[in-house]
């Protein structure tokens, strides 16, 4: 069965994605289904590291803080760009020691950081676990560690590891 | 626009309040872009279009042509799932090019390989070995 | 009455979008250095993308939303491409 299915979840969006792109027809589903299978068999050739998730649960916790970060953030930078020099602004990098190790984690940890607006996502030096982001307003330094390990690596160790 | 004169205007005003937030996030993120001084600065501005701007604009496209046919259109958020995916990878990759040109200048403004243990950096360029041995890339991440 | 609200509204959306590109590009021209550049073409082939997304919404055809995709994978794989070329000197290892 799992040599057949190697990735069902990957190779189930494959379908879906199939579907949205062309029609919702039976014809079409029969040729989704054999794309995904020809794209399963491929990327098991391939050998990646297949990811595990712990917590499900967790998922819509984390996209919805995310997506509300991203609005505040949009708020905060919009109103930085438009607001000129009325208040002198310092961006500057900060180094964070990170405990989550797990590929996958970091994965969604740099879409989440890069996302947002106002920080960026620069190094990870994978020998420390030390990350190098750069925040382009920046207040306080260890505020802003504080807040990446809390809101987000507290969270994402939960779900992968 | 004539395909679109039986829309509701209920509808209509959704789609215009998306289209206009998405390309006015988008515009004020190029703006920024190109205003703001230095290029660590000015890589945080085009996230305003791709995170909001683009969400918005692909929100409004799949308002508008779910209601002008009458069923789901849902082929638009491919491209916002493609884009939130993609930025990261390019974010990153330009950013680290970024920091490996200016360390290898030495450039000051910029933390040397190792911020928190900055005594091996310095030792070791003391020894006269070109900035750009020393200012190796870690390419072992993710 | 909703046609008018659409007309401005996709107009108003497409003057700003091409501001945009028209300042991404001036980026790009001006630099000062290549990284500026490789951003300002990036900023450029989203803002393109969007720009062919309203052309859809105007024109009420799909075709529009196929060129996007192709753009917006162009242009993620150019700028990969571009730097990875800053970053060693050349493209492929």
């Amino acid at each position: 069965m799992s040599r057949i299915f190697p990735y069902p979840l990957m190779m189930a969006s494959l379908v879906v994605v199939w579907l949205v792109l062309t029609s919702f027809s039976p014809g079409q589903l029969v040729v989704g289904v054999a794309v995904a299978l020809l794209a399963g068999q491929g990327l098991a050739a391939l050998h990646p590291v297949k990811p595990r998730l712990r917590r499900w649960d967790l998922i819509p916790k984390l996209v919805a803080i995310v997506l509300y970060d991203i609005v505040r953030s949009n708020i905060a930078v919009v109103s930085i760009i438009l607001g000129g020099p009325r208040r002198v602004r310092r961006s500057g990098f900060v180094s964070i020691p990170l405990e989550l190790r797990d590929p996958t984690g970091l994965a969604v940890l740099s879409v989440i950081v890069t996302s947002t607006p106002g920080t960026a996502w620069f190094d990870y030096n994978a020998a420390r676990g030390v990350l190098l982001i750069h925040v382009f307003d920046l207040v306080d330094e260890e505020g802003w560690r504080e807040l990446i390990k809390s809101r987000y690596e507290h969270l994402l160790m939960e779900i992968f590891e | 626009m004539s395909h679109a004169a039986d829309l509701p205007p209920g509808v209509a005003v959704v789609v215009a309040f998306f289209v206009v937030l998405g390309a006015g996030l988008t515009l004020v993120g190029s703006f920024g872009f190109y205003r703001l001084r230095s290029f660590y600065d000015r890589i945080h501005a085009p996230t305003l279009g791709t995170s909001w701007g683009t969400a918005a604009i692909v929100m409004a496209s799949m308002i508008l042509f779910s209601a002008l046919q009458s069923r789901l259109v849902v082929h638009e958020i491919l491209i916002g799932i493609f884009v939130t995916v993609t930025t990261p990878v390019t974010l990153m990759l330009l950013g680290r090019a970024a920091l490996y040109r200016d360390r290898a200048e030495r450039n000051p403004d910029v933390p040397a390989m190792d911020p928190p243990k900055g005594s091996l950096v310095a030792s070791r360029e003391d020894d006269g070995e070109p900035a750009a041995a020393v200012a190796q890339p870690d390419v072992s991440g993710p | 009455m909703s046609q008018s609200i659409l007309v401005v509204a996709v107009t108003a959306a497409q003057v700003m979008l091409a501001l945009a590109m028209a300042l991404a590009l001036a980026r790009m021209i001006r630099g000062p250095r290549a990284q500026d550049r490789v951003l300002g073409l990036d900023t450029l082939y989203v803002n393109s993308m969007l720009m062919l997304l309203v052309f859809g919404m105007r024109t009420g055809s799909a075709l529009y939303f196929e060129a996007a995709l192709i753009i917006a994978m162009l242009g993620f794989v150019a700028t990969v491409a571009l730097a990875k070329f800053l970053m060693r000197g050349e493209v492929i290892e």
